[in-house]
């Protein structure tokens, strides 16, 4: 009985150590650049898993965003895959329509951000309605728009209605994808530790009230919902340029739902939760494919077996304290030490 | 004329099997203020439960109606107390993405039974009449007239009995009323037993009149359905029907006046631009949210 | 110039006059208290003031400024800050967030200095935390800034809720029945605490208040409220006095004097 309990609080002891040492993470993301550098050119794994990998790198940036909305603003919004839809039409049509397509690689980091702004700028429409309707009403709002991008771009023949834009460039690399997905954790990661994303997780505890302290509650939804969606552009002009063809039908309801379930499996208000429920999901839905259709049955299952026996997901609200800004892990903590040695030195 | 007076009729059709899923919505809202995101689902089961009675029993319809109804109401009665009883005091959300996840199990675990969609036999001896220059089926007569049926049942239930009774109670305050004697668990569970069967209905005269089934079928029916409750003012029983007749009648037209792949365009921008008058729906009336 | 004028508000939920021509000239530096029974609208008179509901008739004016038809969001930058009279923390974040999240008007930096943390950021995060660690630390409460409000016991939330109101620099502090559930002990120290914070923080006061205890102890005026009217306004002696008050108020709630 001893034995075990010992050993894992050495276990624990050295995580806490590795944890608290915060000099680790520029080490660790410079090793990932490299290694996105090195595995597509060296072929250190196979083709396949380097798919999933940036699979996975793209559900880490549609999770992490619409966490924004769902997790710290605590609404919730329904058609995160619209937003994505935009990015990831506005894109293709600037590959294969508009740019000479010997420049298409070295203007990729621009067409993704393209896909971004577009996004951003419909997120910021949809936003408007949610300064009036909240909760269900919202969702309804969100689900709305989901299914209006998707009808709009099914009526319009120069992007290929409901056939969809075949022959995509691939674009999307590993590299490219580590890029953007560490870009967009960090901003939002950011915002979230900000005077901004602070007012937006006051509307998630009480919208009233954080309108009664001062908080901008529409300058704060409007920023929530616009960076939220930029994220979800970025992700899918990645998206289309990996997939190499899309269409409405890739970008419905059921895309909508699979980030969700993502949000909540990794849990809400955590960017850690996030990265880790997009990982998760992604590879284990790849990881169970050998069970065939009984795989897709499965998954619902885990799904609501962790919500029965965690309600908040993974993460719930709790953060990697690495992702946490030093000054607001030990801001209160240095106040006091400063307060302490101003109380030894009596006052002249 | 002629042309939109037989549109007119179709959308009642469709109107009333929307209507009828809307209330399974509403009512589970009304009571637990969750989202059953499963329900559409559970429709796609009593779609299934009359190809199965109907396809392979060879049973006529009323015997079919009444085995989908009963078969999906103790599997909702199920769920309910499974995966939803113990999070009622988990954060609502959890509620609404486990009610996904029942949703996504119960497509694919039919899926993995039916991988190819499924051709239901009529059971409604088909005929037509002429009333006037419109022609009228006896399939969408009987469609009609049972789900209107079944509403006013529904509604007498609710406004009549003890039952109703106590479920309008619940609605108003989940916290009070079990401490006047009323059996909570119970009254929860007879509501999903109602609202799961009405879906049932739907589903089976869906398969009547669309009768090619496959197991996503629930999941666009199911959303149009929740927004139709949303229309009426979710939470609200009437509302629902009313809800689920507007957008019958909307999607109708469109497709009957306008290329028809407007139709789902011009459904759900009319839904917005409801929400933006009524942000509570037709018949919904906000909470008030005291300060 | 009284800090802040009301005249001849009116209030109508529906077709319910919940209140009815209120008026107050509220002078800076005074501390003064508004009485009535449950229902009387005296949270509505709150909730006009700072623009939570938009008052059907009359004006609010806080020095010169017209305050009916502003988000509550700006009256509270202009000086008016509150507490609630069922506590309304924000309850799963920490004590001191509480308290950050009101500086969200005094902080100077953009959105894309929030998106980058660069500029002014890393400044003026030191100086909100600082300024609210001070803040807290005033209320005793800074050795519990990385508790959550949830957990907190009762009297610690009512302190905190006041601590948050201030830290948005209000000329004038609401305050909806402070005393809420205090036993007359805590009622004395409660008085001693409006007492000094409007000393310290150079703060009108206008208060809401049941418990006749705190009312008759600190307040410099009364208004008293029945069924949306005014019904007496004076001295707390004059109005304890007031043949009106004692029939309308007292007769129903008689036994809290």
């Amino acid at each position: 009985m001893k034995q075990p309990s010992s050993a894992f609080t050495v276990w624990r002891a050295r995580w806490e150590t590795i944890a608290n040492n915060r000099k680790a993470l520029p080490i660790l993301l410079v090793l990932g650049l490299l290694l996105s550098f090195a595995i597509p050119q060296f072929n250190l794994v196979n083709p396949y898993i380097q798919l999933i990998i940036m699979y996975v790198g793209i559900n880490i940036i549609l999770t992490t965003s619409l966490n924004l909305i769902n997790g710290y603003m605590g609404e919730f919004s329904v058609g995160h895959a619209g937003f994505m839809a935009v990015g990831a039409y506005a894109s293709a049509v600037l590959t294969t329509q508009v740019l000479p397509s010997e420049l298409n690689p070295w203007l990729f980091p621009l067409v993704v951000l393209a896909g971004g702004i577009a996004a951003g700028l419909v997120g910021l429409v949809v936003a408007i309605p949610s300064f009036r309707t909240r909760g269900d009403y919202l969702a309804i709002v969100t689900l709305a728009f989901n299914m209006i991008v998707k009808s709009i771009i099914e009526n319009i023949e120069a992007i290929g209605g409901p056939r969809g834009i075949p022959g995509v460039e691939k674009l999307t690399t590993l590299p490219w994808t580590f890029f953007w997905t560490v870009l967009a954790v960090w901003v939002i990661r950011n915002f979230i530790y900000s005077n901004h994303g602070r007012g937006v997780i006051s509307i998630r505890e009480d919208e009233i009230a954080s309108d009664l302290m001062s908080v901008n509650t529409r300058q704060a939804k409007l920023l929530a919902f616009t960076i939220s969606s930029f994220f979800a552009g970025i992700a899918g002009a990645l998206f289309a340029h990996l997939l190499q063809f899309i269409s409405p039908r890739v970008f419905d309801i059921i895309k909508s739902t699979d980030i969700l379930i993502m949000v909540y499996l990794g849990g809400i208000g955590s960017i850690t939760g996030s990265v880790l429920g997009a990982t998760i999901y992604t590879v284990l839905l790849e990881v169970l494919r050998p069970l065939g259709m009984w795989r897709m049955v499965l998954m619902p299952l885990v799904l609501v077996l962790l919500m029965l026996f965690r309600p908040r997901g993974i993460m719930g609200l709790r953060e990697f304290r690495w992702l946490i800004p030093l000054q607001d892990l030990l801001g209160s903590k240095r106040w006091r030490q400063k307060k302490e040695a101003s109380d030894a030195t009596p006052a002249n | 004329m002629t042309y939109f007076l037989q549109q007119f009729l179709n959308a009642l059709q469709l109107g009333s099997i929307y209507a009828l899923i809307a209330l399974g919505y509403t009512m589970v809202y009304g009571i637990l203020t969750m989202i059953n995101f499963a329900h559409g689902d559970l429709f796609m089961i009593g779609a299934f439960f009359c190809f199965i009675a109907a396809g392979l029993l060879k049973l006529p319809f009323v015997p079919t109606l009444l085995i989908s109804m009963a078969g999906v109401a103790l599997l909702g009665v199920a769920i309910e107390r499974v995966a939803y009883k113990p999070l009622r005091n988990a954060p609502r959300v959890s509620a609404i993405i486990t009610a996904l996840g029942v949703g996504l199990f119960l497509e694919n675990f039919t899926l993995v039974f039916s991988p190819y969609p499924q051709s239901v036999p009529t059971l409604i001896p088909n005929q037509t009449w002429m009333l006037g220059p419109v022609s009228i089926s006896s399939l969408q007569i009987i469609i009609v007239l049972l789900s209107i049926g079944l509403m006013i049942l529904l509604d007498l239930i609710v406004q009549k009995t003890m039952i109703g009774m106590a479920m309008r109670a619940i609605s108003w305050d989940k916290a009070i009323v079990p401490l006047m004697g009323v059996p909570l668990n119970l009254i929860i569970s007879i509501t999903f037993a109602i609202g799961t069967s009405l879906g049932a209905a739907a589903g089976v005269m869906y398969a009547q009149a669309f009768p090619v089934i496959d197991p996503y079928m629930g999941i666009m029916v199911g959303w149009k359905a929740f927004i139709s409750a949303v229309v009426g003012g979710i939470g609200n029983i009437r509302g629902a029907m009313i809800g689920g007749f507007i957008l019958g009648l909307v999607e109708i037209m469109v497709a009957a006046f306008m290329p028809s792949t407007y139709r789902d365009f011009v459904a759900f921008a009319l839904l917005l631009v409801l929400l933006i008058f009524r942000p509570h729906g037709i018949l919904g009336k906000p909470r008030p949210q005291k300060v | 110039m009284p800090l802040l004028q009301i005249d001849h508000v009116t209030h109508y939920f529906g077709g319910l006059c919940a209140v009815s021509d209120f008026n107050l000239a509220l002078e800076s530096g005074e501390l003064v208290g508004i009485i009535g029974p449950n229902g009387a609208g005296k949270t509505t008179i709150f909730n006009l003031i700072t623009g939570v509901y938009r008052a059907s008739k009359g004006s609010i004016n806080l020095s010169g400024t017209e305050l009916v038809g502003k988000s509550p969001s700006h009256i509270t930058t202009l000086g008016i800050a509150r507490t609630f009279q069922n506590i309304r923390l924000f309850k799963d974040l920490t004590v001191l967030d509480n308290v950050r999240i009101a500086h969200y008007s005094q902080a100077s930096y953009t959105p894309w200095e929030s998106l980058l943390h660069v500029g002014r950021y890393q400044a003026e995060e030191k100086r909100i935390i600082e300024h609210s660690m001070e803040l807290l630390s005033v209320f005793k409460l800074d050795h519990l800034s990385d508790e959550l409000a949830k957990n907190l016991p009762y009297g610690s939330q009512r302190r905190l809720e006041i601590a948050r109101a201030l830290a948005t620099h209000p000329q004038l502090l609401l305050l909806d029945e402070p005393a809420a559930g205090m036993n007359p002990n805590e009622i004395m120290q409660l008085m001693e605490f409006i007492r000094w914070i409007r000393e310290d923080f150079n703060l009108t006061i206008l208060l809401i208040e049941h418990q006749m205890r705190l009312v008759m102890g600190i307040c410099e005026r009364l208004k008293v409220l029945d069924f949306g009217k005014t019904i007496a306004e004076g001295l707390p002696w004059e109005i304890q006095n007031n043949p009106l008050v004692l029939e309308a108020y007292l007769g129903e709630e008689g036994g809290e004097l």
